[in-house]
């Protein structure tokens, strides 16, 4: 199986704290990995490295195989890496259509075409699909600042599909979703990625719905790698256990 | 847009745009030519928006493309120059330099960019003022010729009150076009949440720069068209005082709105005339009404109006479902 991601040694200080030490890694194509640890342990600082939000320190990010370290975030997006953030990142002075056309509108053309083209870029038809695809079709028409906590983080990772990307990183796309609509959530990142082929890493903090998600998961404590493997081999991990989930 | 807005607007800018085709038929030549200035204050205002509005961008400096253009137009038109490709030379030398004065927004943001930008009208303003041979120093340009097209002649107020109106319309439908394409929703983006925007693809840096260009191209303009309305140039009417009054009119019109810097010019062109009546009051009048207007709606006045029209649409009783 191809690697679509190869993280190797990544490394990021800030003054004399060490946020990821060193940490390597391949996603494969089709892959859904998991990546947990206790808060403070570098996750979304090693997403923020991966995705060119940070310089890392040390270290290569391969996609495709390719050199992408401390590449444009702008620029990955294009080259098909999407990402949702932990806090909720929409845009709350346009509509939830608008905001899904804005996510795709960029790959769409260059700058002149998109100025004189169309006002939808011509993702009208993609964004409804979307908007059926995670349930949010009624609410098309609202303005995104409007909607509850959990249809915005619906929306947000929506956003982050409507590229059709091939690597998408999610950072707690759970956190602060409530019980139905983590099912639902659950439910389409599932089907995008039998049906469209995409590869997630997710990076979450409840244990059933990322066990139930991720073929394989990654565990970080203290800027490292502790524990690599599928879900049940994970949570018997003495040293996860005693670092992470607890007795 | 909800019904009652669309039916607001509508109403309002056809009652404005009946005005503005018959005022110069109620005004004296001095009415005539603050409407005119109002016009031309109007396209640089709508640069501002632009650039502070719509992208988030501050800008201290849309004076100095003001000016920038004025004196192009001013220099070049007094050397027998075509007012024409001089207009269009203003709009494109401003947009250069609008671009180049973005790279420091790509580093800099709110206060610190402010300053910059307020450094760059402060420079601007001191070569207008020093460098003589070029700007005529403190003595400026006189006796700027208005243009002609195709024959007609702009040399009356009533006739270079039409020319202000249709460049101001030409302006504003190009930016509402804008606005409205993809571009518009990208600067909204850069505007409301920059690292998301970049995560989903948008060129923040490419982005940020065409802001200030087409805000500084638009100021280009207004200079281009500010110097044959006065016929007179020199560095005062350029200095920090314009940038802020142009940022006055973006802020209290309503920053963001595509009618803000229409609105905005009002208050800020008009307003002090009709309030001569008051004399030497008149000015502490005009800065207390604008405290109060951003103490109690910070959002400016159609930030005001759209919030009483949201309210008002609340309040009002739902109708009862007819039963058959």
């Amino acid at each position: 199986m191809s690697a679509v991601l190869k993280v190797r040694d990544l490394k990021k200080s800030f003054g004399g704290i060490v946020a990821v030490d060193g940490v390597s890694f391949n996603v494969n194509q089709g892959e859904i990995l998991g990546i947990i640890g206790p808060n403070g342990s570098g996750k979304s600082t090693l997403f923020n490295c991966i995705l060119g939000q940070l310089r890392p320190s040390g270290g290569d990010v391969h996609l495709d195989g390719r050199p992408v370290t401390g590449m444009r975030p702008c620029d990955l997006n294009r080259l098909g890496v999407s990402r949702t953030f932990q806090l909720l990142q929409v845009f709350p002075q346009l509509t939830v259509r608008e905001n899904l056309i804005l996510a795709g509108q960029e790959h769409r053309g260059g700058m002149l075409s998109r100025l004189i083209g169309p006002r939808d870029a011509g993702l009208s038809a993609s964004a409804d699909r979307m908007l059926d695809f995670f349930r949010l079709t009624h609410l098309g028409g609202e303005l995104a600042g409007a909607l509850s906590y959990g249809q915005q983080k619906l929306l947000d990772v929506a956003m982050a599909f409507m590229a059709g990307p091939r690597l998408a990183l999610l950072d707690e796309p759970a956190g602060g979703v409530n019980l139905t609509m983590l099912v639902s959530l659950r439910d389409r990142l599932r089907a995008i990625n039998v049906e469209q082929g995409s590869t997630f890493v997710v990076i979450e903090h409840n244990m059933d719905f990322v066990m139930a998600l991720c073929n394989r998961i990654l565990v970080l404590a203290e800027g490292r790698v502790i524990a690599e493997g599928d879900p049940a081999h994970v949570r018997r991990d003495a040293k996860v256990i005693e670092a992470y989930l607890g007795r | 847009m909800t019904r009652r807005r669309t039916v607001a607007v509508g109403i309002a800018l056809g009652v404005s745009s009946s005005f503005l085709l018959v005022a110069p038929f109620l005004f004296k030549p001095y009415g005539i030519f603050i409407l005119s200035t109002w016009a031309v204050m109007t396209v640089a205002a709508i640069g501002l928006n632009l650039t502070l509005g719509y992208a988030g961008q501050v800008s201290l400096a849309q004076a100095a493309f003001v000016g920038i253009g004025a004196y192009i137009t001013a220099f070049l038109t007094t050397n027998g120059w075509s007012f024409w490709p001089i207009c269009a030379l203003a709009g494109v030398a401003c947009f250069v330099i609008g671009w180049g004065l973005g790279y420091p927004a790509l580093r800099l943001q709110h206060h610190y960019l402010a300053f910059v930008t307020l450094a760059f009208n402060t420079l601007v303003y001191l070569v207008f003022r020093n460098e003589e041979w070029l700007t005529g120093g403190i003595y400026g340009i006189s006796n700027v010729p208005r243009p002609s097209l195709a024959g007609w002649s702009m040399n009356g107020a009533h006739a270079f009150y039409y020319f202000c109106l249709a460049v101001l319309a030409l302006v504003a439908s190009a930016i509402w076009w804008l606005i409205r394409s993809p571009w518009g929703r990208a600067f909204v983006a850069l505007r409301e949440n920059p690292i998301r925007a970049q995560s989903l693809g948008v060129d923040t840096r490419r982005y940020t720069l065409m802001a200030f260009a087409l805000g500084a191209g638009l100021g280009g303009i207004a200079g281009a068209l500010y110097a044959p309305l006065v016929q007179f140039i020199d560095p005062t009417p350029f200095a920090l005082g314009l940038s802020l009054n142009l940022l006055l009119m973006v802020v209290v019109g309503g920053s963001g709105y595509f009618f803000g810097p229409f609105l905005g010019a009002i208050i800020a062109v008009l307003l002090p005339e009709w309030l001569r009546f008051a004399q030497g009051y008149y000015l502490m009048g005009y800065a207390v009404l604008v405290i109060l207007l951003m103490v109690f709606c910070p959002t400016g006045l159609l930030g005001l109006a759209d919030r009483l029209l949201t309210s008002t649409a609340k309040a009002a009783p739902v109708a009862a479902p007819e039963v058959s």
